[in-house]
């Protein structure tokens, strides 16, 4: 999702210019592990980019736009994307949402909206918790957070930044509250003397909860509306409040970007109960003996191949002039020798060659979609195909790729990433 | 300039073993019983073979690797025995190894052996494949159904068939394995079965059902070969039956890592029938080759091979199916063993399974299964998927044809 988000944003912007990356997360997979590394390979970044994990709280998505808007020199790349687990169940079953979104930073021409200015309040209030290696938050009751912890402690945050800023909450245009229940925002607001109408879209009930991502949706979709000279308020409740507030100074440029409304558009829904029980980990199915298989990655290999598998970076031969994947040492049309210069496929268009349905090989999403993936100007790849909808494949069907987990080593914790294809949306 | 292997190589003796699900064998067991029969049939000692090949593609499922496994299940003693595998052209393999060693003089007799234990897996279809440390970062790993069941849409989409058309004639091509692996006593599947219920199987990989796929058999065969003349020096006179070409196309990429191909046909037999076609001296296959074992791990497999190898028109096979072209009574008799859909595939062994039946068939042998004076027959393996795999071809024929 993260990769996904910054692809989006990244769209007509350089790839290979950027200071900093910051990636925010409360549910990123590994422990000790360097997920920006891993998202900014993808996105196929400059090396000397300084790659940035920031964790364990979802205000924290809010904090690593905040530093990115703060910084005193370069184009910074801010993501947050949870994917946030629940028990059966559970309230927060209903309320959790998964998402990611992206913004550039930097300063120049091409700035459409800047930070005024940021405050923070730290208290160790601690609605909820998730201790390391569990898979579900703990939850303290909800008439306490919404009357000790947000009541109080969301209005303190932001009356102090517009003071600061010497703003009155009439200047606001534009407000986003997450972190707590449904409709905390409008109590908040109100209390605050914020209009009603400034309040910004809370995507609980179609998207949830998204963590992290939550204060960038709610940015994104600010941008989305704002006029030049909007004030744009974003705050995010855990552990106290961090609080943020924008001008929008330029009208949103047109772009060939997705945006939040084109994502919540762009969907394949799936209704049935069990699937996403299953899809989340939350069934204990048998997945026969097919599933048993070993897979243990080669990190060596995976380093040495690192710009092909996690960029999708294949080769051009400077002899003929043959796209290829993957890029090894002699070409697949002429043979010659060491002329393979890299060539990214992740944004070429692409059709379906061939395909079929696997009913037979292990797949944690049956059944396996595979086939031969045919990209404009000569490249072809065998591809698993995923989130097909109910118009199904056909030779021919457009694709666009997608940063997907290829398998995961379930002896080792270990996830194989790599790209799928997916049918391109009619939206 | 090469001359080719046409005439050079006889077959002084084969064996096979029953192949199915031989729960009560290992794969020492299977080996011992295809060579058994073939040292008998060659009527020579086991001291008297100056080499052995072996043929056996999934080890980790079977004796393991290297040719040790061979050496000690037949206690080939001081014997030079090497190990091959090409997937599924693996026993055509052996045989190549085996052949060329006798053709340069190397030894006088030598032996091809092929055997797969499959059914040590806990489960039905192959294994489930791994392809190095690169291709396992990137490549899909789908089940050989799926490989080849992209064969039918490619097919399709080219020809302009309906899905109901290319499943007809599929159904087809398994409906007569069947009708023919009912005759053989060795066969893993020995049923007849309706169209009707081929057409209604399961789903394994879209459009192949249960039915449009081969059997999953444990088995081994074995050929003893020499040359002519010490085939005659030994006592063999009677309707001596030569290698008259054997060939090997491989996979460089192309189909896999370009736009060339459709996904309509498969490049490496067609490479691989024209080289053969050529050392064996064949103009017109359809016409000079009595008799078809081809490659059937899936109905669509067959159907299509019949036009890489040059005996049906481009996008004429599944007129040629449907009319019966291929059936044991038709213009070109193809499976007349059940195929590897009815008389099974343990990989390994199916290239030398194949040779078996022409040899069978050469001298008059088949049985029930009996052609009427047949010279000419092709085998043909398939290994790995249509689009990145391995192709082998054989023919042998009667000496003198």
């Amino acid at each position: 999702m993260a990769v996904e988000a910054g692809r989006d944003c990244l769209r007509g912007l350089s790839r290979t210019s950027w200071q900093a990356l910051n990636l925010a997360s409360t549910s990123a997979p590994f422990a000790d592990l360097n997920h920006a590394a891993l998202v900014a390979a993808a996105l196929r970044l400059n090396l000397n980019v300084a790659a940035m994990d920031f964790a364990s709280s979802t205000r924290v998505g809010l904090s690593a736009l905040i530093e990115a808007c703060r910084a005193r020199e370069g184009e910074q790349l801010v993501i947050a994307a949870d994917k946030r687990g629940a028990k059966p169940g559970s309230v927060q079953e209903m309320q959790y949402g998964c998402g990611a979104a992206a913004l550039a930073c930097g300063s120049g021409e091409a700035v459409f909206a800047r930070l005024l200015g940021a405050e923070s309040l730290t208290v160790p209030f601690f609605d909820h918790f998730r201790a390391s290696g569990q898979s579900a938050d703990y939850h303290w009751e909800e008439r306490w957070v919404r009357d000790e912890g947000l009541a109080k402690l969301v209005p303190q945050a932001v009356s102090a930044l517009l003071e600061r800023l010497a703003l009155t909450p009439d200047r606001i245009t534009w407000f986003g509250l997450s972190g707590g229940p449904a409709r905390s925002d409008a109590a908040i607001a109100k209390a605050l003397k914020i209009a009603p109408q400034s309040l910004l879209p809370d995507l609980q009930a179609g998207v949830g909860d998204t963590g992290t991502a939550h204060s960038l949706l709610q940015l994104l979709a600010a941008l989305e509306r704002a006029q030049p000279g909007d004030i744009i308020v974003i705050a995010a409740f855990a552990q106290g409040c961090e609080v943020a507030a924008f001008e929008m100074i330029k009208p949103l440029p047109a772009s060939a970007r997705r945006g939040l409304a084109g994502s919540l558009a762009d969907r394949v829904e799936e209704s049935a109960y069990l699937r996403l029980l299953a899809n989340e980990g939350q069934l204990e199915l048998d997945w026969g003996m097919r599933a048993e298989v070993d897979q243990k990655t080669a990190l060596t290999q995976l380093y040495r191949a690192s710009d092909q598998i996690l960029g999708l970076v294949g080769g051009r031969c400077s002899s003929c002039g043959a796209v290829q994947f993957p890029r090894l040492p002699n070409c697949v049309n002429c043979a010659a020798s060491d002329t393979q210069q890299p060539y990214a496929l992740d944004e070429v268009p692409a059709r379906i060659a061939t395909h079929t349905a696997d009913w037979l090989q292990y797949s944690p999403a049956p059944p396996l979609l595979m086939g031969l993936v045919q990209f404009d100007g000569g490249a072809r790849l065998l591809m698993e195909i995923v989130d097909v909808g109910a118009d199904g494949l056909e030779v021919g069907t457009p694709l666009s790729m997608r940063f997907r987990i290829k398998e995961r080593d379930r002896q080792r914790g270990w996830n194989r990433y790599f790209w799928k294809a997916s049918p391109m949306s009619a939206v | 300039m090469a001359t080719g292997i046409k005439d050079k190589v006889a077959i002084l003796g084969m064996g096979c073993s029953r192949f199915g699900e031989r729960w009560d064998c290992g794969s020492e067991q299977l080996i011992n019983e295809a060579f058994g029969e073939a040292l008998l049939d060659a009527g020579i000692e086991r001291r008297q073979i100056g080499a052995a090949w072996y043929g056996s593609a999934l080890d980790r499922v079977n004796v393991g690797n290297s040719a040790i496994p061979l050496a000690t299940a037949l206690r080939l003693e001081g014997m030079p025995v090497s190990r091959v595998e090409n997937m599924c052209a693996t026993g055509t393999e052996a045989l190549r190894g085996a052949a060329y060693a006798v053709a340069c003089g190397a030894v006088d007799i030598a032996l091809a052996i092929g055997a797969e234990k499959l059914k040590d897996t806990g489960y039905g279809g192959l294994p489930v494949p791994t392809k190095g440390t690169l291709a396992d970062l990137w490549m899909p790993y789908g089940s050989a159904p799926a490989g080849f069941a992209q064969l039918a849409a490619g097919y399709r989409a080219r020809y302009r068939l309906s899905p109901q058309e290319l499943k007809q004639a599929m159904a087809r091509v398994s409906w007569k394995s069947h009708v023919n692996g009912a005759k053989n006593p060795k066969a893993h599947l020995r049923k007849a079965v309706e169209m009707e219920t081929i057409l209604k199987a399961p789903m394994i990989a879209e459009p192949l059902g249960v039915f449009d796929c081969c059997g999953v058999s444990d088995g081994a065969a074995c050929a003893i070969v020499t040359t002519p003349q010490i085939a005659h020096e030994l006592g063999k006179r009677e309707s001596l039956v030569t290698i008259k070409a054997l060939q090997l196309s491989a996979s460089s990429g192309r189909e896999q890592s370009t736009g060339e191909w459709d996904g309509s046909y498969v490049q490496n037999t067609r490479n691989a029938a024209r080289a053969a076609y050529r050392e064996a001296g064949i103009d017109d296959p359809r016409k000079q080759l009595s008799m078809l074992e081809v490659h059937d791990c899936f109905s669509i497999t067959e159907l299509v091979t019949m036009e890489d190898l040059g005996v049906s028109a481009d996008g004429q096979a599944w007129r040629d199916v449907m009319e019966g072209v291929f059936d044991a009574d038709g213009a070109l008799p193809c499976q007349i063993d059940g195929g590897l859909k009815c008389f099974g595939h343990p990989v390994g062994a199916s290239g030398l399974r194949m040779v078996y039946e022409h040899y069978l068939q050469l001298q008059g042998r088949a049985g029930s299964r009996q052609l009427k004076n047949p010279t000419l027959g092709l085998s043909h393996n398939l290994g790995g998927v249509p689009y990145n795999g391995v192709c082998a071809i054989s023919i042998v024929g009667l000496a003198g044809v």
